[in-house]
Formats: structure tokens, C-alpha cells, sequence
């Protein structure tokens, strides 16, 4: 992203972690003993170079927009949407985790299992609804928005969602195992915001099995 | 080791609305059904698949509350639950003969693999685990692929062959 605009919270911030799978696999193995990990390949990439390929998705796109951040944040969301349709089968694959008993445990799920493995982070389950259908991911730590000033135009810091591509991702990958949901940010410290927080709500339970009408 | 993959006939994959999406066979010569064949093979299986879902017997619960009797799936329809409620509930899980064993391995995306083998192969349930995550790989991260489409991946059919094949 070139960018520039000073007070930014990440300037000066040299982080430096690469995503490393497997380490975040044995974690996992801790945390959660019914999963059985095989993975066997050691799956590093480096994180700054999913990083900057992120970051350039975006300002491409705000490019491509004409600055139209409200188009740019459907397009990440629809992009994470594809994305979420296709990774929750690796998710699954190699995981081993059976269905989940409730949306408490898919929340739980989600947090400390599909952002460690793809993202190494864990974000905080906080926020629930009585009715246990909705609640917020809280995000210490956003490896896509690393070394992010967004756009100084006045508008960028009111509109865009810079990593609004992982609402879309888990809106696709939570479809595909009869999940629909709604999800959006509602903070981003990019923004000056104090936390980084997604909401997440449950619209309905997708009843499997019952093929299309028309067949 | 290798005896286990001697014993591997074909394998195919359904998708979730009950179409045919893979189809192949692991030995040669293996005499092939027709195209269409398989098609109904596979709409058929989907079809007694469901069936099988749906009529998992059903036990009252001690409470029953007077609200309608909803969809199959939930973990806790009104009034009823499945015996054993902590084991969610599964279709057809594997069909044998004397002379094969066709083993259903179903994911929770709906997809379903179905995998032949000869009744005496040990450790189908590894294989199809494998044949999963080689799908996940080679399938579902193909940029090019299309969901729910008949899977045309070279590079699925390569490293599915070789593994079969090579896993000694």
C-alpha cells in the first residue's frame, strides 16, 4: 500500500512472524486433544508476502473502484466468499473436527482452530447474545492489515473495510457445513479504532439433504 | 501395505446435490459401466443415502412440547431424539457383498465419496481420508475449478494415482 499518513497504528511496528503451520498445528494438538493433525508436508509461507499480495488485492481494487469503498468492501467480501467455499473442505480434510454441537462451539471453532491454522492468530469470542447467535471475533493482532496506512482522502477511514475479505470467508466456509450467517466489522484500528472487531450472526441452520426443488 | 491398494477397484465422487462429479477406476481392465450408468448410480445413492438419514429411528424424549415436528436433521426435533443423541446421525455408511465393499464416506460440506474395494482391504477409512485431503488440495484450491462441477484436475488424477499406486 503506498500510502501515507502519519499517527498511523502500525507505523513503526516491525512485526515479523511467519505463518507456520505446523507449529500452529501442534498448538491446536494441545488445545483441542480430539483433533488428530495430518498434516504431514511443512507448510511455510512467508507472512509479509501474503501481507503484501492482500494489500495490493485492496489497492487494486480501490483503484479499479475509483475509490467506491462501499463497492471495494462487497468485492473483498465476495472474494472471501469463494475463498471460504473452497478452504473449508482443507479445513475439514485436515483437521479431522466432526460437526460442531452448537454455534457456541462453531464460534469456538472458528477462533482457535481456523484462524490459528490460516492465519496463526487467535481472535477473542466475546459479545454473545442471549439467544447464543451472535457474537464478536476481537482481533490483538490482524497479519493482513500489517504495515496498512489506509488512504488519505477523508473518506477511506469511514468506509473501507480493509480486511473485509474475512467476513466473506467465513460466510462461505460456515455455508458449506449448513451455517448461514451475516457477518461484518464493526471496529478496525486501522481506522483509529481502540479494537478490531467482526460480529458474526447466525441467520439460520441450512436444512441438508433435501435436493433442489426443480430435480 | 500395497495389498491395501491391490484392493481398491474405483472411487467416485458425489456431489452434494446428488450429481456425479468424479468417476475413475484404479485397476486396469476393470470392466466400466456406461457414462449414464453412473449418473444414476450416483442419483440413486444419493437418494437411499437420505433415505437412510431420514429413517433413523426415533426415540420420545421425557418432555414433549406441543410444537410441530420439524426437519430430520436437527440435533433435537421436538419431542423426539435419536437414540444415542451425542453421535450425530449418519446415512449409509458402507454396503458389502461377498465379492466388494463399497464404504460411504460423507463430509460435512455433503460431498460424498465412494470408494470400492475388496471386502478383505483393511484401512478403507484411511484411504478415504487421504483421497479427501487430496481432493481438498487438488480440487477445491484449483482456482479453476468449479464448485460443484465434475472435477477435471489433472494434477488430482496424478497424485490420487500415485499415491494409490506408491504408498508402500
Amino acid at each position: 500500500m503506498e500510502v501515507s499518513k502519519p499517527q498511523c497504528p502500525f507505523t513503526g511496528t516491525e512485526k515479523r512472524r511467519p505463518i507456520d503451520f505446523a507449529a500452529a498445528s501442534l498448538l491446536n494438538l494441545r488445545l483441542i486433544g480430539f483433533i488428530h493433525m495430518r498434516r504431514t508436508r511443512v507448510d511455510k509461507v512467508n507472512a509479509e508476502l501474503v501481507t503484501l499480495t492482500y494489500g495490493t488485492i485492496v489497492a487494486q481494487l480501490c483503484q479499479d473502484y475509483d475509490s467506491n469503498y462501499q463497492d471495494v468492501n462487497k468485492q473483498l467480501d465476495k472474494m472471501g466468499y469463494n475463498i471460504g467455499m473452497r478452504l473449508v473442505e482443507d479445513f475439514l480434510a485436515k483437521s479431522g473436527v466432526g460437526r460442531c454441537a452448537n454455534f457456541r462451539e462453531t464460534a469456538d471453532m472458528i477462533a482457535k482452530v481456523g484462524f490459528k491454522i490460516f492465519l496463526n492468530v487467535t481472535p477473542m469470542v466475546t459479545n454473545w447474545t442471549s439467544d447464543n447467535t451472535q457474537f464478536s471475533l476481537i482481533f490483538e493482532d490482524n497479519p493482513l492489515a500489517d504495515f496498512v496506512e489506509l488512504p488519505d482522502d477523508g473518506r477511506a477511514q469511514d468506509e473501507l473495510w480493509f480486511s473485509n475479505i474475512l467476513c466473506g470467508v467465513l460466510r462461505g466456509s460456515l455455508e458449506m457445513v449448513q451455517m448461514q450467517i451475516e457477518a461484518h466489522f464493526v471496529s478496525d484500528v486501522l481506522r483509529g479504532d481502540d479494537t478490531t472487531e467482526m460480529r458474526v450472526s447466525l441467520v439460520r441452520y441450512i436444512e441438508d439433504e433435501m435436493p433442489p426443488e426443480e430435480e | 501395505m500395497s495389498d491395501n491398494t491391490r484392493g481398491v477397484f474405483s472411487l467416485i465422487i458425489i456431489n452434494k446435490a446428488g450429481g456425479l462429479i468424479y468417476q475413475r477406476e484404479f485397476q486396469a481392465g476393470l470392466r466400466k459401466l456406461s457414462t449414464n450408468d453412473y449418473l444414476v448410480l450416483a442419483g440413486t445413492f444419493h437418494g437411499v443415502h437420505a433415505i437412510t438419514r431420514s429413517i433413523t429411528p426415533k426415540i420420545p424424549i421425557a418432555q414433549p412440547t406441543p410444537s410441530p415436528a420439524t426437519g430430520t436433521t436437527g440435533p433435537a426435533a421436538p419431542g423426539y431424539s435419536y437414540p444415542n443423541p451425542g453421535v450425530p446421525v449418519s446415512g449409509l455408511d458402507y454396503l458389502e457383498t461377498d465379492k466388494f465393499r463399497l464404504t460411504c464416506f460423507q463430509t460435512l460440506t455433503g460431498t460424498k465419496f465412494l470408494l470400492f474395494t475388496d471386502p478383505l482391504t483393511g484401512s478403507v477409512e484411511g484411504i478415504i481420508q487421504k483421497i479427501y485431503e487430496l481432493y481438498a488440495d487438488y480440487v477445491m484450491k484449483n482456482p479453476f475449478y468449479q464448485i460443484e462441477m465434475p472435477v477435471r484436475c489433472e494434477a488430482f488424477d496424478r497424485h490420487l494415482g500415485a499415491w494409490l499406486r506408491g504408498r508402500t
